[in-house]
C-alpha cells in the first residue's frame, strides 16, 4: 500500500507542480470575481445608466393633451406646438424628443418621434404602452362609461408564488436558482469528468509511449500504478475545486463588501439564494464528482492502455462519451424542467448518466430514497469499472503496436494473470 | 539463486516458452541468447513478476518468487524509456523508492552514482533535455541504486554508443564482482564469450541448449586444428595422424592447414609427425565461437521444426 501512496503522491505532485495549474488556480475566481464585480455595478447602476429624457408631446388629435404621466427617467411636456421649429430645435439638444400624434393616430405607423440620438427601445416602449391606456379610456369614455368609476377601480397585480407540499411542511418552491444551480452543477461535473479522466488516459499513453511502464510495473503491481494514477489525479481535481470555491467565495464577500448598498437588487436574489441549502448541494456535487470520476476515470485508464497513442483513442472513446454528452444535453434542456419525471428518476439511477442528471434533480429535493439508491449504485458502479479496467489495463500496457480491437479488448480481460 | 522450473507460457496466438527449466547460479553472468522473438523477454517478464507463467515454477534464493523478491530484483527492459518531463534526481529517487528504499538512501547513493559517471549537472535537468545516450547511462543507475542481488538486463548494450557501451559494461562487471548476479538477453555473440560465464539459448520458446560456456565450447570441440608450418610443401600421402580438410599456400613458402586428428593421436603426435619435415610456426586448436554455436543450433533446430 506504501508504493501507492508514493504513486498517488507522484502523480500529485507533477501536476499541481504544472505552472499552468498554478494559473488555472488563480485565473478563474479571479474571472467569478470580475464578472461578479461588473453584474452588481450593472445592477446597482441601471438607473443611473440612462439619464433624464424629456418628451415634448406634440398633440394634434386633441386626445391626448396632458394625459402623459411622468416615470423615471422619462418627464412629458407640451411647451411646443409646432413641429417644425421644434425639430430645428433638438440639433443642438440632447435628452429631449419630440412625440408627434397627428389627428390619424390610429393608422398603423403615423405616431412619430424624434430624436437627436435614435429613441431607445425602453423610451419607445414606455410610450406606447402610456398612449395604448390613454386611448383605451378615451374609447371607454367615449361608449358613455363613468371614467370616475373606471379610475376608482384599481389595477390588481397577480403574481403566482409556487409552494411544494411535503412532509417537512409547505416549502417555497422558487424554482429559478434551483435550476440554475443544477445546471451549473451539471455541466461542472460534465467538465470535469471529461477533463481529469482525459488527464488520466493521457498519463497512461504518456507512460506507455515513454516505456517506463515496464521499469514501474517491475516495481509495482499494474493494479497499483493504475489506481494510485486515477487517486493522484482525483486529488489535483478536488484540489483544483476545493482552491475555486475557497478563493470564489473569499473574493465576492470582498467584492459584496466594496459595493454593498443597503437595498439593491442583489440583495434580493441574495436572499432567494440563502433558501437553498447549499451544504447538501455541496456534499452531493462532491460525492458525485469523485464516484463519476472514479467510474470513468477507470474506463479511461484502460482505453489509455489499449492504445499506442492518443489518435488511437477515438474509437474507444465514443461509447464512453456517449452517454455522458447525452445526459448532458438531455439536462440543460428536458430534465430541469421535469426533475421529477420518470426519464430523469431512470437517468439518475444509472451510473452512466447519474452524477450529470442527479446533480440537475438535487436542487429541487429528490425522495431521500432515490438519493441513496443512486449513491449506492454509483459506488457499485465504479468498484465494476474499475475491475473491468484493470483486467484489461494488466496486458494492455505490455502490448506495443498492436491495434487493439473490441475483440482484442474481451480477451484481455479473460487473460490469467 | 535463480531457479526455473519448467515455464510455460502461452499468449493468444503463439507459444512464447515450452518447458523452459534454467539455473542461475550466485555470482554468475548469465547470457540468455536466442533471436528476436525466441521468448527471452517473455522469461525476463516472468522473472520480473510484470506476467507470471501458464505453469512452472521460479524460485528465487529457494524461495518461491513473490512481491518480497521485487526490491532485490534491478530491471533493464530492451524499450527503455523515463518521464520526460519529471527532473532526473526527482525520478531516480522516485523510482528508487519504487523498490523500497528510503528517501535519504536513494539520495545518498545517487550522488555516489552521479559522481562515479560524471553525471552531477545532471540532477535538475529534465529527461527531455538528455541525449539518448544520458538518458541510457541514466537508466541503468535506476536499475541497480538499489544495489540488488539480481540484476537483469534485456539487450543492456543496445542504443549506447560503444563508449558508453564499455562504461556500462564495466560497471556490470564491477557490481559482478561485488557479488551481484547478473541475468543478460542478447542476440548478439560478441559479448557473450567475454562476459558470461553460462549461457541458455532459447529458440522459438524451446531451451536447446545451456551450461558454462566453457563447458559448451568444450562439448564442440572436434579436435581440429590449424597448422602453420615454414619450408617446401610437404605431400601428405594418407599416413600421417591426422586428416587433411584444407590447405593453402603462400609464394613465400608459408603454409597453412587444417586438419583433424584420426584416431587415438593427439595434437603432439601430430608435431611428431611434422617436426621432422618442416618447421611449425603455430599450431592452434580450432574452438567454435558461441557465434558458430549458435548459429549451427539455431538453424538445426528450426530445420527440425520444419
Amino acid at each position: 500500500m506504501n508504493k501507492v501512496l508514493l504513486i498517488i503522491q507522484r502523480e500529485y505532485l507533477t501536476r499541481v507542480r504544472k505552472k499552468s495549474f498554478i494559473i488555472m488556480l488563480f485565473v478563474v475566481p479571479a474571472l467569478i470575481f470580475v464578472m461578479g464585480a461588473v453584474i452588481k455595478m450593472v445592477a446597482e447602476n441601471s438607473d443611473k445608466l440612462s439619464s433624464l429624457q424629456t418628451v415634448n408631446v406634440i398633440d394634434k388629435s386633441g386626445s391626448f393633451a396632458n394625459k402623459f404621466h411622468d416615470v423615471t427617467n422619462v418627464k412629458f411636456t407640451y411647451a411646443l406646438t409646432d413641429l417644425k421649429s421644434s425639430k430645428l430645435l433638438l440639433k443642438d439638444s440632447e435628452g429631449i424628443s419630440i412625440l408627434y400624434i397627428p389627428a390619424n393616430y390610429m393608422q398603423k405607423d403615423s405616431v412619430q418621434i424624434f430624436s437627436k440620438k435614435k429613441a431607445s427601445i425602453p423610451l419607445s416602449e414606455e410610450i406606447e404602452k402610456q398612449m395604448s391606456d390613454i386611448a383605451f379610456s378615451n374609447n371607454l369614455i367615449s361608449h358613455h362609461i363613468d371614467t370616475a368609476l373606471l379610475s376608482s377601480i384599481k389595477r390588481t397585480n397577480i403574481s403566482v408564488n409556487a409552494i411544494e407540499i411535503s412532509d417537512k411542511g409547505d416549502k417555497n418552491a422558487n424554482i429559478g436558482p434551483n435550476i440554475l444551480i443544477g445546471i451549473a452543477c451539471a455541466i461542472l461535473i460534465y467538465l470535469s469528468l471529461f477533463i481529469y479522466g482525459g488527464q488520466v488516459m493521457r498519463g497512461v499513453i504518456e507512460e506507455k509511449t515513454n516505456r517506463i511502464i515496464e521499469v514501474v510495473i517491475s516495481s509495482v503491481k499494474p493494479f497499483q500504478l493504475m489506481l494510485g494514477k486515477i487517486i493522484g489525479v482525483g486529488l489535483v481535481g478536488l484540489t483544483q475545486f476545493s482552491a475555486w470555491i475557497i478563493l470564489s467565495v473569499i473574493s465576492t464577500k470582498i467584492a459584496g463588501h466594496a459595493f454593498s448598498s443597503p437595498s439593491s437588487p442583489m440583495t434580493n436574489a441574495l436572499a432567494v439564494l440563502q433558501t437553498i441549502p447549499f451544504g447538501y448541494i455541496m456534499g452531493c456535487f462532491i460525492f458525485y464528482f469523485l464516484s463519476g470520476y472514479l467510474f470513468y476515470a477507470a474506463l479511461f485508464a484502460a482505453v489509455g492502455s489499449a492504445v499506442d497513442s492518443e489518435t488511437e483513442t477515438q474509437q474507444f472513446m465514443f461509447p464512453i462519451t456517449m452517454p455522458l454528452l447525452f445526459t448532458y444535453i438531455l439536462s440543460v434542456s428536458v430534465l430541469f424542467r421535469a426533475p421529477d419525471s420518470p426519464l430523469a428518476v431512470w437517468l439518475s439511477m444509472i451510473p452512466f448518466t447519474a452524477p450529470v442528471a442527479m446533480m440537475v434533480r438535487i436542487p429541487f429535493g429528490p425522495p431521500d430514497w432515490q438519493v441513496a439508491v443512486s449513491m449506492c449504485m454509483m459506488v457499485i458502479g465504479f468498484l465494476f469499472t474499475t475491475y473491468v479496467a484493470a483486467r484489461i489495463y494488466r496486458v494492455g500496457v505490455l502490448m506495443y503496436g498492436k491495434k487493439a480491437s473490441y475483440k482484442e479488448l474481451v480477451k484481455w480481460f479473460f487473460y490469467k494473470e | 539463486m535463480l531457479s526455473i522450473r519448467n515455464i510455460v507460457k502461452q499468449y493468444a496466438g503463439h507459444r512464447a516458452l515450452s518447458d523452459v527449466s534454467l539455473e542461475v547460479e550466485s555470482g554468475q553472468i548469465f547470457g540468455l541468447l536466442g533471436p528476436n522473438g525466441a521468448g527471452k523477454t517473455s522469461l525476463i517478464r516472468i522473472v520480473n513478476q510484470i506476467t507470471a507463467p501458464d505453469s512452472g515454477e521460479v524460485y528465487f534464493n529457494g524461495e518461491k518468487l513473490n512481491q518480497s523478491h521485487i526490491e532485490r530484483i534491478g530491471y533493464l527492459p530492451e524499450e527503455r524509456g523515463l518521464y520526460k518531463k519529471m527532473e532526473i534526481g526527482e525520478q531516480m529517487i522516485y523510482l528508487a523508492r519504487l523498490k523500497g528504499l528510503s528517501r535519504a538512501e536513494a539520495q545518498k547513493r545517487l550522488k555516489f552514482w552521479f559522481e562515479k559517471l560524471e553525471m552531477e549537472t545532471w540532477w535538475k535537468k529534465k529527461i527531455e533535455e538528455l541525449s539518448k545516450g544520458m538518458q541510457q547511462k541514466a537508466q541503468f543507475v535506476a536499475t541497480v541504486l538499489h544495489e540488488p542481488d539480481l540484476i537483469i538486463l534485456d539487450e543492456p548494450f543496445s542504443g549506447f554508443d560503444p563508449v558508453n557501451a564499455e562504461l556500462i559494461k564495466d560497471e556490470i562487471l564491477e557490481l559482478n564482482k561485488k557479488g551481484a548476479t547478473i541475468l543478460f538477453s542478447t542476440h548478439r555473440m560478441e559479448s557473450v564469450e567475454e562476459l558470461c560465464d553460462a549461457i541458455a539459448l532459447i529458440n522459438k520458446s524451446h531451451k536447446i541448449l545451456d551450461g558454462k560456456v566453457k563447458h559448451i565450447r568444450n562439448s564442440y570441440r572436434n579436435e581440429t586444428y590449424f597448422v602453420e608450418y615454414e619450408g617446401s610443401r610437404i605431400a601428405f600421402d594418407g599416413n600421417q595422424p591426422f586428416e587433411l580438410l584444407e590447405e593453402t599456400h603462400s609464394e613465400d613458402e608459408s603454409h597453412t592447414i587444417k586438419i583433424k586428428l584420426t584416431g587415438q593421436n593427439t595434437s603432439n603426435d601430430v608435431l611428431q609427425y611434422l617436426i621432422p619435415k618442416a618447421r611449425v610456426n603455430m599450431l592452434q586448436e580450432v574452438i567454435p565461437s558461441m557465434h558458430e554455436i549458435f548459429i549451427e543450433k539455431v538453424n538445426l533446430n528450426s530445420a527440425g521444426h520444419e
